[in-house]
């Protein structure tokens, strides 16, 4: 029996009603613990299994795969609205989207991000079908030097999203690779810039940081305007759909953010986040209106939106294939699958094909349900923005708050929260950008891990960096980035960069 | 009536953390790891025998378990429902990290599981057989690169008990570290270590399916099910057991710990906790009372004598 086959007859076994229905609970439920800040689709997988104890598996693992999918979905809800990122891989979308909200334009915003999702989801889980075993193997070739250079390059291309100024992007850069060094050093077991202080050996948790940063921060920021700030938000102007243009500009982004997030999820160090950023990156060189990212950019909503749903579909290809969570829940349906007996792994396509193809047919199912649920609520969404501002930020606080106490019930925690809100309202008031601060955090500790193991397996020899063929190609097109715009700018034709895009097609 | 029934079900389903619990039990890490399965398997057993009405769990994560553990004895001193998750790994955490909270503050009821650490190379690796590895390891300790779990952990002093008993120095052993046996695993199949270790149950379906080779385990027997020699066989004179156990909080009167380790033992002989045992490939490993303490107080002092030798430990 061929691919398409199996693919077939797992429809058939997710079409059944009790299936649709798992299905259905499990995207409405990763919907609402998406929206909620801190909360994850990992704790609710978690809560939940010993309730699916009694149900079949192929039931509960539907319910679970259509919480995963649902909580990528509803990370990007509040980070449009509020500014506010449900989960660290929808930092990037907080950027443009809530840009794009402001000006009245959150409808086409969460459009974008709904119908990018899908169409990124739809072709991601059919990517899992029928690539699975190749991508898995490409991924294996990934060791830690390769990972590297693909940092770098994650690196010299994220800076784009730094703003206007070089130098505050890097001392806001520089902020967040200083924080991801708090904690015990992975490869040694000592503890670095702890002082002491046992809640801070883990480090500094990314959803902490990045709601204290963006949401405690712009609160604060509103708060201390007084009435002198904007007077109010126009929710919606022009219509609350997406218009020919924004189609337009959106559909290339979908698939480019589709082609990188499914890949570097399906990586075992990749993570959804670092797609989101090359992802941006991508469109912000790409777009024609490279002037609009940073005032709310459709194509910056669209690509990271589509990579963030990628990745989901990408991680369960190395859960499926090789046993290897990758993710936090993707380790909860791991053990998921073994409260059941079953251990995911080569063998589990041969000895359990109705069930493996069963989870895929569901997650197009899923998928086909969150733009269901999803376009219809965005004009109800929108609304939430003519919530008279004081409301609306208590709110957020509230919010905020209830989801790092949820996540992690500590007081020191919640401190922290408090003491980044305040970092966050302090760069606003001086001009500094957020998200840099963000990104180190993230790929600070990445980089360092991997440069470090590379060096340690080459017993200290640096060249092995650079003669892997992959490391090389990698570290190449980092370097390009980096040089090119240099030269074209040194040449005084800045202008030659936008006439490049815009003659792309 | 029958929608007040419904609704009911539906707020107890919702409700369902919010409950009094007649136990609470702390798992010192986050959702998904070895002691929270193994707390959330307590949970659901505890409640399906009778044994306890309603059980909540609480994950208290962060470095190697001791966040928890300073939490639950600082805050639960005297209550005799609540009760933590624990192992061997925390015996590591609370050296490595100096934690001023040790497993004395506590009251360990008993050991309920165990895993045995697994040594293995790619399929296509040159390395046969423990000795192969050995030899390489004796020629040049810092060319056989070892993948595994975090620093300081089981695996870490496991691959020190090796190159001890194998005469050489611990402190030039290349260990690479990964946050933990599932990203490790991807290193191993991709070869870019020389070996892995972790506990069997992670290598467990790539061995089934050929494509890693097991070169030993570090029980003191060999395993069933498992076609490879022990690590005493391999004539390295080292056995090793990851095992959770369970404790209940300091300060307890004797009848509430005989009340609490009678419920406990109650659940390792259910025939639901074996089910458990079964599906999830732990091994039974069900030790309580005065043995357990003593052999809690062994494998403390010698966890520390590894560390000091790698170097982790001052």
């Amino acid at each position: 029996m061929g691919t398409l086959d199996f693919l077939l007859q797992g429809l058939l076994v997710a079409a059944q009603p009790m299936n649709l229905l798992y299905a259905l609970i499990g995207v409405t439920l990763g919907t609402a613990v998406g929206v909620l800040p801190g909360i994850g689709p990992a704790l609710t997988v978690a809560l939940l299994l010993p309730v699916t104890y009694q149900l079949d598996p192929g039931g509960s693992l539907i319910m679970f795969a259509g919480i995963y999918y649902g909580g990528m979905y509803g990370g990007s809800t509040t980070s449009i609205l509020l500014n506010t990122p449900g989960e660290s891989s929808s930092i990037v979308t907080a950027l443009e989207g809530n840009k794009m909200a402001r000006a009245g334009r959150g409808g086409p915003a969460l459009a974008t991000a709904a119908i990018g999702s899908f169409v990124a989801g739809l072709i991601a889980t059919l990517g899992l079908a029928f690539v699975a075993p190749y991508i898995v193997k490409l991924a294996l070739v990934f060791g830690p030097r390769e990972y590297f250079a693909l940092m770098v390059l994650a690196f010299v291309t994220v800076s784009s999203a730094f703003g206007d100024s070089t130098l505050r992007g890097l001392t806001s850069l520089f902020i967040g690779l200083t924080l991801a060094c708090i904690g015990i050093d992975q490869l040694t077991g000592q503890a670095r810039l702890s002082f002491g202080v046992p809640d801070l050996l883990d480090g500094i948790e990314v959803t902490t940081l990045a709601v204290a940063m963006f949401a405690i921060g712009e609160t604060l920021y509103i708060a201390a305007q007084g009435d002198k700030g904007p007077d109010k938000v126009e929710a919606v102007r022009g219509s609350v759909w997406m218009s020919a243009s924004d189609w337009a500009r959106s559909w290339k982004a979908w698939l480019r953010g589709t082609f990188i997030g499914f890949p570097i999820g399906a990586m075992p160090a990749g993570g959804a986040e670092i797609g989101t950023f090359l992802s941006y990156a991508t469109e912000k060189r790409l777009s024609k209106h490279p002037e609009e990212f940073g005032n709310g950019a459709i194509e910056g909503v669209a690509g990271p939106e589509a990579a963030n749903n990628a990745s989901a579909a990408g991680t369960l290809v190395p859960l499926l294939t090789l046993g290897l969570p990758t993710s936090a829940t993707a380790a909860i349906m791991l053990a998921g699958f073994q409260q059941y007996g079953l251990q995911p792994g080569p063998l589990l396509f041969a000895t359990n094909p109705q069930l493996v193809w069963g989870l895929i047919a569901s997650l197009l199912i899923a998928n086909f349900m969150l733009l269901v649920l999803n376009l219809p609520l965005v004009g109800l969404w929108v609304k939430l923005l003519t919530i008279p501002k004081p409301w609306l930020y208590a709110g957020i606080l509230l919010f905020a708050t209830l989801g790092t106490i949820g996540a992690n019930p500590s007081v020191f925690e919640l401190g922290m929260l408090l003491a980044f809100g305040l970092l966050g309202y302090v760069m606003r008031v001086f001009g500094y950008p957020i998200a840099p601060v963000v990104v180190g955090l993230i790929l600070g500790p990445l980089a360092e891990q991997q440069l470090r193991r590379a060096l340690s397996i080459s017993q200290g020899d640096v060249t092995v960096l650079f003669t892997s063929p992959i490391a090389a190609v990698l570290l190449l097109i980092a370097a390009l980035a980096f040089i090119v715009p240099l030269i074209l700018r040194a040449r005084g034709r800045g202008e030659v960069l936008a006439q490049l895009a815009a003659s792309e097609d | 009536m029958k929608h007040f029934f419904l609704a009911s079900i539906l707020a107890g389903a919702l409700a369902l953390p919010a409950y009094a619990a007649d136990y609470t039990i702390i798992a010192p890490a986050n959702p998904g790891g070895g002691w929270d399965q193994t707390a959330r398997s307590l949970q659901t057993v505890m409640q399906q025998e009778g044994i306890s009405g309603n059980v909540q769990v609480q994950n208290v994560p962060g470095a190697g378990g001791t966040i928890g553990l300073a939490q639950f004895a600082s805050q639960q001193k005297g209550n005799p429902n609540a009760l933590l998750v624990g192992g061997y790994v925390m015996v590591g955490a609370i050296l490595t990290n100096n934690s001023p909270v040790t497993l004395n503050d506590v009251t360990p009821i008993a050991r309920l599981t165990g895993e045995y650490e697994a040594i293995v190379v790619p399929a296509a690796s040159e390395i046969k057989t423990m000795a192969d590895l050995v030899e390489a390891l004796k020629k040049d300790p810092g060319a056989v690169s070892w993948g595994g779990g975090s620093a300081g952990g089981t695996d870490h002093i496991t691959v020190g008990l090796i190159a001890k008993a194998a005469g050489v120095d611990p402190t030039k052993i290349n260990y690479i570290a990964y946050s933990g046996g599932g990203e490790a695993l991807a290193a191993i199949l991709g070869s870019q270590v020389t070996a892995g270790i972790s506990g069997y149950g992670e290598f467990e379906s790539q061995v089934k399916a050929g494509t890693l080779r097991v070169l030993a385990v570090s029980s003191a027997e060999r395993l069933p099910g498992i076609d490879a020699p022990t690590l005493k066989e391999s004539g390295l004179d080292v056995t090793v057991q990851n095992w959770r156990m369970v404790a209940a909080a300091p300060g307890l009167t004797d009848e509430q710990k005989a009340a609490v380790t009678a419920d406990i033992e109650k659940l390792a002989k259910s025939a639901g906790w074996q089910e458990v045992l079964k599906t999830k490939g732990w091994q039974d490993t069900y030790l309580a009372g005065d043995a357990f303490n003593e052999q809690l107080a062994k494998d403390v002092s010698a966890t520390e004598a590894v560390l000091k030798d790698i170097g982790l430990v001052k």
